[in-house]
């Protein structure tokens, strides 16, 4: 077992944070990014550095390394959702085409799985496909407007399918909480050719969506970690009462809680990428590491934002202040990868199948 | 980044986890395994057991009887003898007395002492904590004043545990009342418990055991030879300990292996579907515990105590607890009388302990966040 990173993982992380910290250089920018179309600004330049292409050159850890980076300015660019997920799904069915136009930028995928009504539910019942036409709404689809191709999961004869659509829809946009944006999308006798060769895809996809979880709690580590800095710093220099706010014991130990969880979460989340770099490891095994890690990010994502903005007080509540960006990016990934009661349901499955939980492969 | 073990350490893993679970017997690894108070013949044979195969003291200098390992596989070691349900080596001779001896003491008092300690030919005790000198161990009023070749040592410890089977006892005095700082005047005495004027009472805890104790030095006089390092610098030493005691205190291995007999005892009971959540939630922590106990592993240099420990001793802690606490509640309405309860009871120690989780927090918010 060995969690440290050589030399040019390091320099990927510098790279990226580099680029992403040029692009979204306060909470400012960032916030009036995302009220511009399409909500994000970093696209060409992360396909310029070649950070699209990872997945599918590099490893799991190689992503999280770039989505933790992400994570800790929360840049809104939808990485996870069009390069690990989408592109984690082209790359697994041997589309080669679609796998390097995801990767040299040209071509956004978005993955359209989740349907209303059904939570995380990963088995499609309200989009069917049948004759060469899907029919169905799917939603939330994130950045289904900005989508050059939606990857659609749907009911057929032979289980779950995987389709490739590219136009012959209409989407619904909203705001999100996180600034990003949330497309209900209708298919109506939607021409859609099948992802790879076709047939029951449910374990193709499954996999690619806890591989992407475990991206996504990269994404949302690094903003736990950028929720305690902040709140640390702003500790050190307000000040009531004629002192600085770590006079206080009340709130330092608040904040030690803080690092106590992200430490801990840290380990979990980390120990989950390389379950999934591991080439040794089962589907289940990557479930239930994603499994894992998700509910460290529900838990401790819910302590360290909402902690964040209470030891601030109410300059967290405005909107020119970052914080409370965190908490609603938090809650967003939360809600994208599974809530801490799915995750919980999935881990109770089969925890009464194994004694003691090994970690170590 | 890799998920396996090297070859090395996975054969080492191999190694202990063969040589605990077929080279202590089995009586005293049920003993642990049904979280029984230990009894003094047990912990004197198992240490002996592993001394005799050089696995009582690996932390320790290697011509003391330490071994050459990796942080790793220290703490493979560790947790293996955890999870075989093998009694710790006496915290108080192999983490405490014993690195503080082979780091300050002089050649002859490490030749005097350390082969015996690690040997458990003498059982050592721990005084440090006083009366009205708690977590704020510095304002500690026992003294010894120096007469002649003696020091006259007067005074009360308390929380001595197991002080019962004690044959020494190494202790945190006052040499100089005078000194500017408080924490100056403190000296590392090691006192024989035979000396007379020395007087050990026992202490019945909330689970009616009695594991710790009160002792009182009444004129005690001890050679002045059995001063660790130099007279007033005790301080530096006691520090040292407790850093390393916060390493060790984790108790991982023993925590995974006591939720994983959790869950068979909810299975038998016909309880295991209504606690799985909660099961659940509880590995997810231990999960990160046994996580982060394998990265401050890791990135320990030169043993020097990471300031992580002190997340490895508050979640450790709270986890420990919150297993017995778990297993107390899936026996139901049978925990008024049951054993379990009673290791309920106990375990409430574990976060008071070793510097309690509050004095962690302002180690953490101090150390770490610098706030």
């Amino acid at each position: 077992m060995d969690f440290t990173i050589d030399a040019e993982q390091k320099a990927l992380v510098k790279a990226a944070r580099d680029l992403i910290s040029n692009v979204y250089d306060s909470s400012e920018t960032r916030r009036a990014i995302t009220k511009t179309e399409p909500g994000f600004a970093a696209w060409e330049q992360l396909a310029e550095m070649g950070l699209l292409s990872l997945p599918f050159e590099a490893t799991a850890v190689e992503t999280s390394l770039v989505a933790e980076e992400l994570g800790k300015v929360i840049a809104p660019d939808p990485f996870v959702e069009a390069v690990v997920f989408a592109g984690g799904l082209a790359a697994a069915v041997g589309d080669e085409a679609l796998s390097e136009s995801i990767a040299d930028g040209s071509t956004l995928a978005i993955v359209a799985w989740a349907e209303p009504g059904s939570r995380w539910s990963t088995t499609p019942s309200a989009v069917t496909f049948a004759d060469g036409v899907l029919n169905g709404v799917k939603a939330p689809v994130v950045q289904a407007e900005r989508a050059d191709v939606l990857i659609v999961s749907a009911a057929t004869a032979e289980g779950t399918g995987l389709f490739v659509v590219r136009d012959g829809y209409s989407v619904e946009t909203v705001r999100s909480i996180d600034g990003s944006r949330s497309g209900t999308v209708t298919f109506t006798n939607t021409p859609a050719e099948p992802l790879g060769a076709g047939g029951d895809q449910a374990g193709v996809l499954n996999l690619a969506l806890d591989r992407a979880r475990i991206a996504y709690a990269h994404e949302a580590l690094g903003s736990m970690q950028t929720c305690l800095e902040t709140t640390v710093g702003y500790l050190k220099t307000r000040k009531q009462f004629g002192v600085t706010l770590n006079s206080f014991q009340a709130l330092n130990f608040r904040a030690a809680d803080m690092y106590v969880a992200l430490e801990l979460a840290r380990s979990v989340i980390t120990w989950a990428t390389i379950v999934a770099a591991d080439e040794g490891s089962t589907p289940e095994a990557v479930a239930s590491a994603a499994s894992q890690a998700a509910l460290h990010v529900s838990v401790a994502g819910r302590h360290i934002g909402q902690d964040a903005v209470q030891l601030h007080g109410g300059i967290a509540m405005t909107a020119e202040y970052s914080v409370g960006h965190h908490l609603a990016r938090l809650t967003a990934i939360e809600h994208v990868i599974g809530d801490g009661a799915f995750h919980r349901a999935r881990l109770a499955a089969v925890v009464g199948e194994h004694g003691v939980l090994d970690p170590i492969g | 980044m890799r998920l396996q073990l090297s070859a090395e350490d996975q054969a080492f893993r191999e190694e202990m986890r063969t040589f605990f679970t077929t080279q202590v017997p089995q009586w005293i690894r049920d003993s642990v395994i049904n979280q029984e108070e230990p009894t003094k013949e047990l912990m004197v044979e198992s240490q002996r057991i592993l001394n005799a195969a050089g696995l009582a003291v690996p932390a320790w200098p290697v011509e003391w009887g330490g071994r050459d390992w990796t942080q790793l596989q220290k703490h493979i070691w560790h947790e293996e003898l955890q999870l075989a349900g093998v009694p710790e080596p006496l915290a108080f001779n192999a983490s405490m007395v014993g690195p503080v001896i082979a780091t300050f003491g002089s050649q002859e008092i490490k030749e005097r002492f350390l082969p015996a300690t690690a040997n458990m030919d003498i059982w050592w005790s721990q005084g440090f904590s006083e009366p009205d000198a708690g977590s704020d161990l510095a304002s500690l009023r026992t003294t010894a004043i120096k007469d002649g070749d003696h020091y006259v040592v007067n005074g009360q410890k308390t929380w001595t545990t197991l002080g019962q089977y004690g044959d020494w006892i190494f202790t945190l005095v006052r040499t100089n009342p005078e000194a500017a700082k408080r924490q100056q005047g403190i000296s590392f005495l090691l006192i024989d418990m035979t000396t007379p004027g020395l007087t050990v009472r026992p202490i019945e805890l909330i689970d009616g055991s009695v594991e710790v104790n009160e002792v009182f030095f009444d004129n005690v006089r001890v050679p002045v030879e059995n001063l660790v390092g130099e007279e007033n610098r005790g301080w530096d030493y006691a520090k040292f300990l407790l850093g390393n005691e916060r390493v060790g205190i984790a108790r991982v291995g023993s925590t995974k292996r006591v939720l994983a007999e959790t869950k068979e005892r909810a299975k038998e009971l016909g309880v295991f579907e209504q606690f799985a959540e909660r099961i659940v939630d509880l590995e997810n922590q231990v999960l990160a515990l046994d996580l982060t106990a394998l990265r401050v592993a890791a990135n320990s240099n030169e043993g020097r105590p990471d300031p992580v420990s002190s997340v490895l001793k508050i979640k450790g802690s709270v986890l420990t607890q919150a297993v017995s606490e778990l297993a107390v509640d899936i026996e139901g309405p049978a925990a008024v009388a049951d054993h379990l309860s009673l290791v309920y009871l106990n375990n409430r120690k574990t976060s008071i302990y070793g510097g309690s989780n509050e004095i962690q927090r302002t180690i953490i918010a101090g150390t770490i966040l610098g706030l």
